[in-house]
């Protein structure tokens, strides 16, 4: 392999990204995009859930209630209802998620020691806002049962016999921000090598200018290592922009070695970058190699890697086939560098999955390209 | 062209379907018990008998709880302190030590509360006995097995809370706009760059007949995509389909307005087809991440909510959700659609101004 012509080849990529400002803005614009949407926009956190109250009562009882789920910051009173059509429209409409309707003989069952029920109605069109919602509510009542309860047997409160201790690890603050950015550093990287390299050969062709490429003594693999040194540049940039704002202002903890960290991102990169590669070369038209590069490199990214959804609660076939998207790889490497603080021994398996990926594909890729050329 | 079109939307929609799930069930967890009396074996069979827990591990010690977190392989460590059994006999105080994983701090509040709930629900039955033994110590009186106060829970629309209910639907919100917003802005920019543009220029054609001759197909391939989507999320997935089809593909109609009309927007501001590419994706990423798809739009902060009235995907996803699950009309849609249109006609109208019938 001739390093000479590589750097031709690299030098030859980089004016064209240069050139081509509007794309290179935006590849270097949707990090920050995504880490302001992800940092700040979005959210699964659960609170200020809009009630509706139907309160049948009207009791010194009822109103005590009431008052639990007006002081609790998880619930945020609409209003107060008096027939369930009200509450069905406002649940159609999406202006309420919840509604607690007191029955009549409330006060009277409490007061001469008989059970009652209060309903909940709740929209469970998003199951998992409700399901926490519902959680919530749900302790809520019983809370109020137990003081109940106490009061009515002399006073004292006799709580459960047995207490959970709960004690969270690694991200004790349950700040959503520090599981999503690590992560968001492999969706990102997949998403520029699946944008950007994918096209790169299948444009070639499409101009015309590989067959010109190809009459020169440039080597398949130069063209190709050529070709992704430019991008990983690109890429380089994106990853230090991430870490840096990550780290900065969103606060996420690094907690593991830095140099350990630059490796991973550095090995991913290598193999994420030759996938899209390797896509372009096997695509006849960029049309192909774009919807090839969106569905095997920034899909399997986003959804089959642990990003946000986790791949323990997955039917099991597809927890088998996410054992081959790299980017599962990386982003436990990630939680682990960043959260958990753990090195090298606990995740060699990680880094010689992503190692053997980023060899295996440049290969294949030469490989292609060789292939077509002939 | 034909497997571009039809291929990819089925394969998103399965893996989409499947993997978009934020219900936890079936953690692993580990269970460490120090204990080791009648009681604290209950315990463990309340855990176990419970759908959302999976005794994976019985750790011995405190160095192999930090290696089963820290390799993931539970995501909780339940801990019964020696003692436990005695206290609860004695009819004393006492607790159970869990140990979350907050990596994923969604599932970390799920897990925690079901887990809570476990305990609970334990303590409860303990209460209830004790109390029976209370009351055979005392003699007769009014004896009550429940608590006095309970809550019960009515969940409308999607009664066994599963996610893939809330999310497959928006699945296909989500292929249809990529689709044709990605097609409809190649179409243009690809007969630019392989210089077939110039040809077309000379014939009498005017911008809005290339146009609307260059999007109809994709309004088209779109509506019918709809309908395959559709059909396929049904069959597969075994989502509920209470609302008309008819007035589905109405609103899919008014929804590819917006989008093939973005398209041709981007396609006159493109001179390239990766520009075209790009700058599609910049624009879906965003608009698909703030349309209430999986991140309530309710949480997000009040700018950000008054933004994405702008957004036509936000309108399109509570149209499909609402006919889906709700079985909802346009008495109640009506809203949703009206801003579709306003977007879509400014967006068309924007782009037959921008595009200019010159060598650019």
């Amino acid at each position: 392999m001739n390093l000479r012509r590589t750097r031709a080849m690299a030098s030859k990529e980089l004016r064209h990204i240069w050139r081509d400002a509007r794309s290179l803005i935006i590849a270097l614009a949707l990090p920050v995009i995504m880490l302001l949407l992800f940092g700040y926009a979005l959210s699964l956190d659960v609170d200020h859930i809009p009630t509706l109250i139907f309160d049948s009562d009207g009791s010194p009882e009822s109103r005590a209630l009431i008052a639990r789920f007006e002081g609790s910051r998880y619930f945020e009173i609409l209003g107060f209802v008096d027939d369930y059509r009200t509450i069905e429209r406002s649940i159609d409409r999406e202006e309420c998620l919840i509604a607690v309707v007191i029955p009549k003989e409330f006060s009277r069952n409490l007061l001469t020691g008989k059970e009652v029920q209060v309903q909940l109605i709740i929209d469970g069109s998003d199951s998992n806002t409700a399901s926490i919602a519902l959680g919530y509510a749900e302790a809520l009542v019983a809370n109020h049962a137990l003081a109940l309860q106490s009061a009515q047997e002399g006073g004292t409160q006799t709580p459960l016999p047995v207490e959970a201790r709960l004690r969270v690890w690694y991200n004790s603050d349950l700040k959503s921000q520090n599981y999503i950015v690590p992560g968001l550093l492999a969706v990102i990287l997949m998403i520029i090598s699946a944008l950007l390299t994918s096209l790169t050969i299948a444009r070639e062709w499409e101009m015309g200018t590989m067959e010109q490429l190809l009459s020169t003594p440039l080597r398949p693999a130069e063209l190709v290592l050529g070709k992704m040194s430019a991008y990983f540049a690109v890429g380089a940039i994106d990853t230090v922009i991430v870490i840096v704002v990550g780290v900065l202002i969103f606060e996420v903890p690094l907690r593991g070695s830095l140099f350990f960290l630059a490796v991973s991102c550095f090995i991913f990169l290598f193999g994420a970058l030759c996938w899209g590669i390797l896509i372009s070369a096997i695509a006849g038209s960029q049309l192909l190699a774009y919807q090839l590069g969106m569905m095997t490199s920034f899909l399997p990214a986003f959804l089959l890697s642990g990003f946000i959804y986790s791949i323990e609660n997955v039917p099991a076939p597809i927890q088998m086939f996410t054992f081959l998207v790299p980017a599962r790889y990386f982003i436990t490497l990630l939680k682990g560098i960043f959260l958990k603080g753990i090195g090298f021994e606990l995740l060699a398996l990680e880094v010689a999955f992503l190692t053997a990926f980023a060899t295996l594909v440049f290969l294949t890729a030469t490989r292609m390209v060789k292939r077509t050329v002939v | 062209m034909r497997v571009v079109l039809l291929l990819p939307p089925i394969i998103q929609l399965i893996v989409f379907g499947y993997a978009v799930n934020l219900d936890v069930e079936n953690s692993p967890i580990a269970w460490m018990d120090q204990d080791r009396t009648p009681e604290s074996r209950e315990l463990l069979a309340e855990f176990e008998g419970s759908p959302q827990f999976r005794v994976t591990h019985l750790p011995a010690g405190e160095e192999e709880i930090q290696e089963l977190l820290d390799r993931s392989a539970v995501q909780a460590v339940v801990r019964v302190l020696p003692g436990f059994g005695r206290d609860i006999r004695r009819g004393q105080r006492t607790q159970v030590q869990i140990l979350v994983d907050g990596t994923n701090s969604n599932s970390a509040t799920i897990i925690s509360n079901s887990a809570s709930q476990v305990v609970a629900r334990y303590a409860g039955r303990i209460q209830g006995e004790q109390r029976t033994r209370q009351r055979t110590v005392s003699g007769p009186g009014p004896v009550r097995q429940g608590p006095l106060l309970s809550a019960e829970s009515r969940v409308w629309f999607n009664v066994d809370l599963k996610s893939q209910n809330y999310f497959v639907p928006g699945v296909v919100v989500n292929i249809i706009a990529l689709v044709t917003l990605m097609l409809t802005a190649m179409a243009i920019v690809r007969e630019k760059e392989s210089g077939t543009m110039e040809q077309l220029m000379v014939t009498p054609i005017r911008p809005i007949e290339l146009m609307l001759g260059k999007t109809l197909p994709f309004a088209a391939v779109g509506l019918l995509e709809v309908l395959m989507v559709t059909g396929a999320a049904l069959l597969i997935f075994g989502i509920p389909f209470r609302g008309s089809m008819l007035l589905l593909l109405g609103c899919a109609a008014a929804f590819l307005l917006t989008t093939l009309g973005f398209g041709l927007l981007i396609s006159t501001v493109s001179s390239t087809q990766q520009q075209a590419m790009m700058a599609s994706f910049f624009f879906f990423m965003p608009a698909f991440m703030l349309s209430g798809f999986a991140f309530p739009i309710r949480n997000m902060p009040l700018a950000v909510q008054y933004l994405t009235y702008l957004n036509p995907v936000r309108y399109f996803m509570e149209i499909v959700r609402g006919i889906f699950l709700k079985g909802i009309g346009l008495d109640v849609l009506w809203p949703q659609v009206m801003a579709l249109l306003v977007l879509g006609t400014a967006l068309v109208g924007l782009s037959v101004l921008r595009f200019h019938k010159r060598l650019d």
